[in-house]
């Protein structure tokens, strides 16, 4: 069976009387390394906490691995799931914050086995080890037991995507990874990122990093007003737009 | 003259150190000191001098069994009502976050009673209790029942009063664990639900953890507040601090000096526990200071 990593038909999501997503079709393939670009308010956030049910859809079918988010199959039918049973879900996609979220009582080293231990119920030890392994990854061997008001925020950032693969994620979700960073810190953040994208992991990023799109990931899709305008290769995408918003858009941040 | 002054000053400027500073003087300025004194020395003289407080007697009994029975019975009963009440706290503070309607009609209805009716009324309420129900009995609503009790015999003063403070201050308790719950970022409980936890598990290791150092402050005032509104339970005849007072100048009438024994026990502990709730404050003003700021974000 090959489903794609991430399906989205129709996708709506309706706050109060606005439309924040439009019906977003777009789809995920294994290993593959997507960015949403768009300007801010287009719906990119939204759409990536869908996919994680961290905001419900009301309208369209969204799946990951071939399981619609939130609910089981079952006789034609989506029954929903239980809080217990979504969190076993979401325990399999990663996600990494504009602003971190690091938990605030715990030392790097603690953020990153807090997973694991909690969720997956491995011994302390155990993830202890795996999580020593990858804080080296992210380079932050040297911090493991720096409480994060005590780090950068690209050492912070960094931190948190370790907390998230310690996980064993099959998707990775970035939401502006970046964003909060002062520039001179941002390099080292998208750095560990392109070291992701390089071993096969399937990511999908929310990111205003035009140069990390054009250079990673292996298509883009342009977002406006709550739906998929474009998508395709970034080559395609950033130099022949076929759509107004897109070349007026890319006009101003290129 | 003036000319040649305004020269001097301009070449050689004049330096703070080298004059003689005259510091501003008022004759008011021994006025509000003056007051303090005669203040302090007119209640000297009329309450520690005046024969009618019978200090003499406030020493004898200050430490009768009778009253440090009482004592005991209002130290516990603080404990226990706090303790309780603090459970209540969280447990209604998070039933007013659930998605469920229903579940935060229930907290919120549960806050506006019990933060809404006097507490000496609860009391008095509690401890009537069979008048509405003579027997309390466990089971299916309009069923069967499992378990009858009467009333009476379990409505003790002492189960009334803890009845009425616990549930009086889950309330209040509640409201101050949803302040400390509303401090923490919501990106804490987003990141921990990201990581696989349900939302029970995200409250109880990650968004609570962090609430404390909101919480536990104003528990403190709350604590010192339950020690003194304990006094209250003396109307529903449980042998608290003050009621053991009350019982004993009902025989001999020396109403004054039993109430300043009252005064002085209530004083001593609530000191005793200002020094600890200062201590506990400061700790947290402490740990907060160095966690707010976030090197390398852009503000």
């Amino acid at each position: 069976m090959s489903f794609h990593m991430v399906e989205a038909v129709g996708v709506e999501k309706q706050i109060g009387h606005q439309m924040i997503l439009k019906g977003i079709d777009f789809t995920v393939d294994r290993g593959e390394v997507v960015s949403l670009i768009g300007p801010s308010g287009s719906g990119k956030s939204t759409f990536l906490r869908c996919i994680n049910h961290l905001t419900k859809i009301t309208g369209g079918y969204l799946a990951v691995d071939g399981e619609p988010v939130g609910y089981r199959r079952s006789d034609n039918k989506l029954y929903e799931l239980s809080d217990a049973e979504v969190a076993l879900t979401r325990a399999e996609i990663g996600m990494v914050f504009q602003r971190f979220n690091l938990f605030g009582h715990k030392t790097a080293i603690e953020n990153v086995i807090e997973g694991p231990v909690q969720v997956k119920r491995q011994p302390v030890e155990r993830a202890r080890a795996r999580a020593a392994a990858l804080l080296e990854r992210v380079g932050l061997s040297s911090k493991a037991d720096a409480y994060p008001s005590q780090l950068s925020g690209g050492q912070q950032q960094r931190v948190a995507i370790a907390r998230a693969l310690a996980m064993d994620p099959k998707l990775m979700l970035f939401d502006e990874p970046t964003s909060a960073l002062d520039p001179e810190l941002v390099g080292e953040v998208l750095a560990v990122m392109k070291d992701l994208a390089a071993d096969g992991m399937t990511m999908v990023v929310v990111t205003h990093e035009m140069a990390f799109a054009r250079e990673v990931c292996d298509r883009v899709a342009f977002m406006d007003d709550g739906r998929v305008v474009e998508c395709g290769p970034p080559n395609e995408v950033f130099n022949n737009p076929t759509s107004e918003r897109a070349r007026s858009f890319f006009a101003r941040v290129l | 003259m003036v000319t040649h002054e305004t020269s001097q000053d301009i070449n050689d400027p004049p330096r703070h150190e080298h004059m003689e500073v005259v510091p501003r003087r008022s004759v008011l300025r021994f006025v509000p000191p003056l007051i303090v004194v005669f203040v302090g020395l007119a209640l000297l003289q009329s309450v520690v001098l005046n024969p009618n407080f019978e200090w003499p007697l406030v020493g004898s009994y200050l430490f009768s069994t009778a009253i440090l029975e009482g004592l005991a019975t209002t130290l516990g009963l603080t404990a226990m009502c706090m303790l309780t009440g603090a459970v209540l706290g969280i447990i209604i503070a998070v039933m007013h976050r659930s998605e469920h309607w229903l579940v935060v009609g229930f907290a919120k209805v549960y806050i506006w009673f019990f933060r809404g009716t006097p507490i000496l009324v609860q009391l008095i309420f509690w401890y009537n209790l069979a008048a509405l129900f003579p027997n309390l009995s466990i089971g299916v609503p309009f069923g069967p029942s499992l378990f009858t009790v009467n009333t009476n015999t379990l409505i003790t003063p002492f189960m009334a009063a803890f009845l009425g403070l616990s549930l009086n201050e889950g309330a209040y308790m509640a409201e101050i664990v949803r302040a400390g719950i509303g401090s923490v970022d919501t990106g804490q409980e987003e990141a921990a639900r990201a990581i696989g936890m349900t939302r029970l598990r995200a409250m109880r290791r990650i968004v609570l953890p962090q609430a404390m150092p909101f919480i536990i402050p104003p528990t403190g005032n709350e604590t010192i507040g339950m020690l003194k509104m304990t006094s209250l339970v003396s109307v529903i005849s449980l042998s608290d601090l003050l009621y053991s007072a009350q019982t004993i100048y009902s025989r001999n009438f020396e109403v004054i000096p039993l109430l300043l024994v009252c005064c002085c026990w209530y004083l001593l502990l609530t000191s005793v526990l200002t020094v600890i709730q200062g201590r506990i404050e400061r700790h947290y003003a402490r740990g907060r200071h160095s966690a707010t700021p976030q090197p390398g974000e852009r503000t």
